[in-house]
């Protein structure tokens, strides 16, 4: 198969580029056109999420108002608040209403039925006398410098001015001010502030305010987690799936996380913290010290010698850094340390290597995690020769389109080295039987797979051999997406089926 | 600035509505935003002192709350050896401009004739609270008459 294909190149090479060009052109229209079912699969299927942009989000906060409000016919106000309650779950809020008691209702909500008019009158009443003292400046103002909600607790206009300021802007508070009252917790609706709070910015900060809880309350929503992206994206409904940004982040919907097939988000948020926890100095220490067998201490070995002296000053307790029993008896014959076997050092011993097997552990799956990642960042510089390559061969005798192939390529490697990078942390909560067996034979193969086709954009690529190597890069990649493509079924698989056994 | 006006106003109406249980209320002469007062307990153990609290205003007053020292020791699950308080009228979460110190100093009051180990901030006093309440009574008595201040004759 390799040596046909390598005739055909030659062939190619050697009749001028008409020829060539039109077997390529068939080639990659196919490969541009077409991702491959895999890829398919990960990206559309049936999830149809979107991308909003703030103003998006806003309009669509308004849409979910308008669309209960068929039913309800609240003002648009209060539904706001009441929504915020509820996180914006119009179901929960509509069984709440109908289900049970109205004035309960309104009261959970902190919001004053707006069936009751009694408030009402309490405020006409109010409204008639002369001035009105204030309850947090203690002026006396006529009755139009004062302002109150619907629980009829009126302050002064720029009272009340300062209090949202200072909440919104020191406290960060939106949908959830109350009434600036004692022991008042009615809140205070998004069209009174901003009738109340003149200073642009102030409003700006509470729009963001109610704007990021909504999304952040809204469990169909999540902010891209990008820095400085301010898009969100909005999904059918919540679940662990891949969702890429219009800024181009790929992340996990469920988590924020890096798209992290197969592992699972409980599991990635656990190692995170395992890795933020274990930091190098702690895994340096782990594997390059011993503890003192007495008092525990931690040592490091700074010196040839094995006779060592325990340094904390309350245990002076001498032993050999070897076999980790007491000093006393290695006399001149240390050279041979030919205590190993004693009881004592043994049990020290077997501490010791528990402690560090489950470390050596770690570090086998955390030194592969890290080096994928490692190469991952390299990658993107691989983004910049290719792309310099590509530029080359098109002043040769190539077509845009069929140098695609580069790029492609390269985007096979980043996304085989992401899976192969979650493939250790989920290897590292797993517990051995046949199917992780099996597993690990996938992971095997996806990662040799990988690494030569790392190798060959890497290095063998010049311009001289680049019709002969084209064709291997491309089964290469093909290769790469089928294995990457058989993991991912497997490990899936494995879910549905509970093959997977954890250590934790 | 609506502190000061505030403040004055505040001051003279808790000192001519004297509270039985809050006396001697006085601002600095320089500061009008440091307050220091005497609490006078009705209940068991700290019905047999006084004790001297200072109170202060922040420049955003009534905006934001005022803070609460002890400056006379007193053995109290609610109060630290630092004389802190936790009071949740005051914590910035629950206030609101329009709740006045003499509803502060109410419930402060409160706060000390029935401790609340419920929400500690001395852990061990707590404990001695619930499980030992005699011991801890006569604790809270024998520190009261160390360190407390006279009570006012009336």
């Amino acid at each position: 198969m390799d040596s046909d294909n390598d005739n055909d190149f030659c062939d190619n090479v050697d009749s001028g580029n008409v020829s060539s060009g039109d077997d390529g052109d068939d080639d990659f229209g196919m490969e541009v056109d077409l991702p491959s079912s895999a890829e398919r699969q990960l990206d559309a299927d049936d999830y149809q999420y979107k991308v909003l942009t703030t103003d998006e989000i806003v309009q669509h906060q308004r849409e979910i108002i308008d669309d209960v409000n068929l039913v309800l016919k609240l003002p648009t106000p209060i539904m706001r608040i009441l929504l915020n309650q509820f996180k914006w779950d119009r179901e929960k809020l509509l069984e709440k209403y109908f289900d049970g008691n109205i004035e309960e209702f309104f009261k959970d909500a902190h919001v004053i039925n707006p069936f009751n008019k009694a408030p009402e009158a309490i405020r006409q009443k109010t409204t008639r006398s002369q001035c009105e003292e204030c309850e947090i400046c203690f002026s006396l103002l006529p009755p139009d410098s004062m302002t109150g909600l619907e629980c009829a607790h009126r302050f002064c206009l720029s009272c009340w001015r300062e209090y949202l300021t200072t909440k919104i802007v020191a406290e960060g508070l939106g949908q959830t001010i109350s009434c600036a009252a004692h022991g008042c917790d009615i809140l205070v609706d998004d069209v009174t502030v901003t009738k109340l709070v003149q200073d642009a910015r102030v409003r700006v900060k509470y729009q963001q305010l109610i704007t990021n809880s909504f999304v952040e309350c809204n469990q169909l929503l999540r902010w891209c987690p990008s820095v400085d992206c301010t898009y969100a994206v909005k999904v059918p409904y919540a679940e662990s799936r891949r969702v890429l940004c219009k800024c181009g982040h790929v992340f996990c919907f469920a988590c924020g996380e890096n798209w992290h097939d197969p592992v699972r988000c409980r599991w990635l948020k656990k190692w995170i913290k395992k890795c933020d926890d274990d930091s190098e100095t702690s895994n340096w220490i782990a594997a390059n010290t011993k503890e003192c067998p007495k008092c525990s201490v931690t040592i490091e070995k700074d010196g040839g010698c094995n006779h060592m002296v325990c340094k904390n000053q309350n245990c002076k307790y001498e032993f050999c850094w070897v076999c980790l029993s007491t000093w006393e008896p290695h006399g001149s014959s240390w050279y041979n340390c030919n205590r190993y076997d004693e009881d004592e050092a043994k049990s020290a011993r077997d501490a010791q290597e528990k402690l560090r097997s489950s470390l050596a552990r770690y570090l086998h799956y955390y030194n592969r995690y890290m080096n994928h990642m490692q190469s991952m960042k390299f990658e993107n510089k691989l983004y910049a020769s290719v792309k310099q390559k590509m530029e080359e061969m098109q002043q040769h005798n190539m077509s845009w389109i069929e140098v695609q192939f580069l790029k492609k390529a390269v985007d096979i490697l980043c996304r085989c080295r992401q899976t192969l990078m979650y493939t250790y942390v989920f290897a590292y909560y797993l517990k051995k039987n046949n199917q992780s067996m099996i597993f690990e034979d996938n992971q095997k193969d996806l990662e040799s797979a990988t690494e030569t086709l790392s190798e060959y954009l890497e290095r063998d690529i010049t311009s001289e051999n680049l019709a002969d190597i084209k064709q291997k890069v491309q089964d290469k990649y093909r290769y790469c997406e089928k294995r990457c493509s058989v993991l991912l079924k497997h490990v899936h698989e494995g879910y549905d089926t509970d093959w997977w056994d954890y250590t934790e | 600035m609506t502190a000061p006006r505030r403040l004055r106003k505040e001051l003279s109406d808790l000192q001519e509505n004297t509270l039985k249980a809050f006396r001697d209320i006085k601002a600095d002469d320089d500061n009008l935003l440091r307050w220091t007062g005497l609490i006078v307990p009705d209940n068991p153990p700290y019905n047999k002192g006084a004790f001297r609290i200072e109170i202060n205003f922040p420049a955003e007053y009534p905006f934001k709350p005022p803070k609460i020292n002890f400056k006379t020791r007193i053995y109290h699950p609610n109060i630290d050896e630092k004389g802190q308080v936790c009071l949740p009228i005051i914590s910035t979460e629950n206030w609101k401009p329009a709740t006045r110190t003499d509803q502060v100093v109410q419930a402060l009051v409160d706060l000390i004739n029935d401790p609340e180990p419920e929400h500690p901030l001395r852990a061990e006093l707590a404990e001695e609270f619930l499980k030992d309440r005699k011991k801890f009574v006569k604790n809270a008595e024998d520190y009261t008459k160390k360190h407390s201040e006279k009570r006012p004759a009336d």
